[in-house]
């Protein structure tokens, strides 16, 4: 059994209210904070906890809060990152849903930390009634003295506000999210400068993921050299992963990045094993923005180790034989799935959500979604795969904001690992119609290209 | 006493310059000029916040600075990175710099119409330049390009969305210049448009504007539309005393009529500034004063960019410098030679000996019959245009 500090009362009767949280412990950590800690001692713990971004790329917290910039009289904000549009992700939903109070005690001490009098959480349009289980949990915070001016008497102000967002994933990267917090077109920005310099209103802001918020209250209870300690390596504290796919139980467990893969999707405790007595195939481990990988490179890496639930370890290998760790998505696809229908589902969804800024992803994006199309239709050619390959590689690293890479990936990953199945679609139009799986000997470990 | 400032050395495709600090490594290019300088299909430097969406500028950072002289890992969109003392910039002598240019220009054309021979902007389109100087010679795209209905916002803009390259400097512009701005893009993705609300007229002291900084077809001028094409007609730089802008133009003259006015451009295809103010002009010059009475004639546009424009007759042109062979150690590249291509540009072929479509003395009934021309025979007697 694993450690979990996230959720371990999240199934607690009535969490959800503000007396049942607090008789389970909550806001053990402002008082804490507030009372006993300075700002830079809050961060502190922070940085000494290893506390990685949950939102996708991992970055170090604490050296992210103190990279905040801290000029006099300008005021500097926090903002929550809850908009959670990554198809295949869905932990922080769960997190708000169930225990929304952990993330307002989060957002108090973060707020503190960073001197963020007024912080904003950016919630995706469609999580509607979850925008009534925060703004709830607000006002009880407030009336328990826990928001507004003087917290419990400790000369500190703050106050949480939630703006619903209007349905497009691209408002998810930071500096879009920021633009659409302020009431304009939810464009990615220029960068530099970065929100630590010039976010919100240009002042300096901190844009966080839910899950990194909420880990804050385990770290400030419990000391940032005890959250340290679980885990393994540099991937400290526990992870919520959402689990989807053709596996028994799907949802969001909280893991200690103590376990591998193989015991992540096998054992009743989490996955438990693929659905339908069917043989496991590939698997995105992180959200649809990280590089599919195939059953035996999903379990082992290239060396052969076991392949771990941790940052380094879903990362080790590269983009060749690896993948990332990302927001924790992590779709199963079992041997009756086709990587190229599956591709081509994600591909149309970047195109759908690209903001349409810069040329390479506004327009690579419907030309790979086109080209997908074609062949998952019978109708494709063998050049069209080097010609996606291609493309890929034209807009990857070459945008404005991740999102052009988000898009690349994928479908770079698919023509890596299952360059055969694309092909077989190429040769078999007719029989590619009559099913809708690709080919299944992928069931069966292959053979690793180096 | 003010202390000297101190200026930044960046060395672009081994070509070493002093720059201000705060200088984009775009400008600091233009400051060398020719070919080192990379194209720049969204960036006016007239227009604040512009640039770092279209990725043609997008250049190799082989040493940050000095200080931390480490590579850029990424290509940077130049117009928006600024040089640090001792960065060592690659343009054109770095491999994956023109692989990704000619990759955005590629990406650039799938969608776009390619209607030039019908577009009033043919001949000064920066697309153009761009895709002849960048591109590939073919397409790879095989789908059907989206459309747009093309739509007349006002009485003096046309919007034909199909050639747009959202490039968002018509938005800066009504940011920028007008009092309010009723338009903007819509939409996202490539299915993104720029639009106004219910076709709303866009009608404003300094709309215009919006023509001269659309780098392609898609904003045009409605005064001048179908008029002519651009290299037809003949520049000449004007002014008059204007109560609202500057007044100084190029209008476009095809014999005594003045078939359209445009700012003045420099030679990066920017409209000119004086006194270090944009010379931006005002609707009444623009779509008003079309009359050569109206305008004091200072002489010929002077044409100092490669263009179409100054395929036409002009004596004196300025040309950029060349900076190629300096850089590169060889001459210029064509893109591709038209002798190996094609038959009747051999130079040893006899061109008036190909024999000619039928023609109506010839024809009688038969397509294949040999047409032949008295010009060419005039000038075949004249032993003129032959190779013998
Ligand atoms: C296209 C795109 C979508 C993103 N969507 C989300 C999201 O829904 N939720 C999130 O927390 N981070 C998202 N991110 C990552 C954020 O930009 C940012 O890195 C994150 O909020 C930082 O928080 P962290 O340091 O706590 O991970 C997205 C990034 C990109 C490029
Ligand atoms: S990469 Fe895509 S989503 Fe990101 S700014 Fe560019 S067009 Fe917009
Ligand atoms: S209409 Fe012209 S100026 Fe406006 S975004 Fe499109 S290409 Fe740019
Ligand atoms: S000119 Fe730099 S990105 Fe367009």
């Amino acid at each position: 059994m694993g450690r979990k500090l996230l959720l371990d009362k999240a199934h607690v009767e009535n969490i959800r209210s503000y007396d049942v949280y607090r008789r389970e412990g909550g806001y053990r950590s402002v008082e804490k904070a507030l009372k006993t800690l300075s700002p830079e001692q809050v961060t502190e713990e922070v940085k000494k906890s290893g506390l990685r971004g949950r939102g996708g790329a991992g970055f170090p917290t604490g050296m992210k809060w103190s990279f905040l910039a801290k000029p006099e009289g300008v005021p500097r904000y926090l903002v929550v990152n809850a908009d959670e549009s990554e198809p295949g992700t869905f932990k922080d939903r769960y997190l708000m849903e169930f225990i929304p109070h952990l993330l307002i005690e989060g957002m108090i001490v973060s707020s503190f930390a960073l001197g963020s009098h007024r912080s904003y959480i950016y919630i995706r349009g469609e999580y509607s009634w979850i925008v009534d289980i925060l703004e709830q949990a607000i006002i009880e915070a407030k009336n328990n003295g826990w928001l507004g001016k003087n917290i419990q008497g400790s000369g500190f102000d703050c106050e949480i506000y939630v703006q619903r967002g209007a349905g497009a994933y691209i408002c998810g990267e930071e500096t879009a999210l920021l633009e659409s917090l302020e009431g304009k077109r939810g464009n990615p920005r220029i960068k530099p400068p970065f929100p630590a310099v010039k976010g919100l209103w240009d002042c300096p802001t901190v844009v966080n993921n839910v899950e990194t918020i909420a880990a804050v209250v385990p770290i400030i209870n419990e000391g940032g050299d005890e959250y340290a300690k679980i885990g393994t390596g540099k991937s400290t504290g526990t992870k919520l992963i959402s689990a989807c796919g053709n596996i028994k139980k799907q949802g969001v467990f909280e893991i200690d990045m103590t376990i591998s893969v193989e015991e992540f999707i096998y054992s009743d405790e989490y996955c438990g094993g693929i659905a339908n007595g069917k043989k496991l195939k590939a698997c995105i481990p992180g959200g649809s923005s990280v590089p599919i990988l195939p059953a035996n490179l999903l379990l082992k890496t290239a060396k052969g180790e076991t392949r771990m639930m941790t940052y380094e370890s879903l990362a080790d290998g590269g983009f060749q034989t690896g993948s990332m760790m990302g927001s924790g998505g992590f779709i199963v696809l079992d041997e009756m799935q086709c990587v190229v229908r599956h591709t081509y589902t994600l591909a149309r969804f970047y195109r759908h959500e690209s903001c349409g800024q810069c040329s390479p992803c506004r327009e690579g994006t419907g030309w790979m979604e086109k080209i997908l199309l074609n062949i998952e239709k019978g109708k494709g050619k063998m050049t069209d795969i080097d010609l996606l390959w291609d493309i890929q590689r034209k807009i990857e690293g070459n945008t404005i904001c991740p999102l052009g890479d988000a898009a690349a990936w994928p479908v770079a990953a698919a023509i890596r690992h299952f360059r055969d199945e694309f092909e077989w679609h190429v040769l078999n139009p007719e029989e590619s119609q009559r099913r809708n799986y690709g080919l299944a000997n992928y069931a069966q470990p292959l053979q690793v290209v180096a | 006493m003010a202390e000297e400032k101190k200026l930044f050395k960046v060395t672009i495709d081994n070509i070493t310059i002093d720059v201000a600090p705060g200088t984009s490594i775009l400008n600091a290019a233009r400051q060398i000029g020719g070919e080192v300088t990379p194209p720049a299909m969204c960036y006016y430097s007239k227009l604040q916040g512009s640039g770092g969406k279209c990725r043609t500028c997008l250049v190799e950072v082989a040493a940050g600075s000095t200080a931390d002289p480490r590579p850029m890992p990424k290509l940077v969109a130049s117009c928006r990175t600024n040089v640090m003392d001792g960065m060592v910039v690659k343009n054109i002598t770095s491999e994956r710099v023109l692989d990704a240019r000619a990759g955005v220009v590629e990406l650039l054309l799938i969608n776009h119409p390619l209607d030039c021979p019908i577009c009033d902007q043919a001949g000064e389109c920066h697309l153009q330049d761009l895709s002849y100087e960048h591109g590939r010679e073919g397409t790879r795209y095989e789908f059907t390009r989206r459309t747009f209905e093309k739509e007349d916002i006002g009485p003096y803009i046309q919007l034909h969305m199909t050639r747009c390259i959202l490039c968002y400097r018509c938005t800066y512009v009504a940011d920028q210049l007008t009092d309010t701005r009723v338009h903007g893009i819509l939409d996202r993705g490539d299915h993104a448009e720029i639009s106004t609300y219910i076709s709303k007229a866009i009608a404003n002291d300094f709309s215009g504007n919006m023509i001269d900084v659309c780098p392609v077809g898609a904003l045009t001028d409605r005064t001048f539309r179908f008029k002519n094409r651009v290299w037809f007609t003949k520049p000449v730089d004007a002014h008059r005393d204007c109560p609202t802008c500057c007044g100084k133009v190029t209008i476009w003259n095809r014999g005594d009529e003045v078939l359209r006015v445009t700012a003045r451009k420099d030679q990066w295809g920017e409209v000119q500034s004086y006194d270090g103010k944009p010379g931006w002009i005002c609707n009444t010059c623009r779509f008003d004063k079309k009359n050569l009475s109206d305008w004091v004639i200072e002489g010929p546009m002077e044409v100092n960019r490669h263009s179409v424009i100054s395929a036409n007759h002009y004596v004196g042109a300025v040309k950029p410098q060349e900076t190629i062979t300096e850089v590169m150690g060889r001459p210029p590249k064509l893109l591709m030679d038209i002798h190996k291509i094609s038959d009747v540009n051999k130079p040893e072929v006899d061109l008036s000996a190909i024999p000619g479509p039928p023609t109506s003395e010839t024809y009688e009934g038969n397509p294949r019959a040999i047409g032949h021309n008295p010009t060419d025979e005039k000038a075949n007697e004249q032993g003129i245009g032959t190779t013998k």
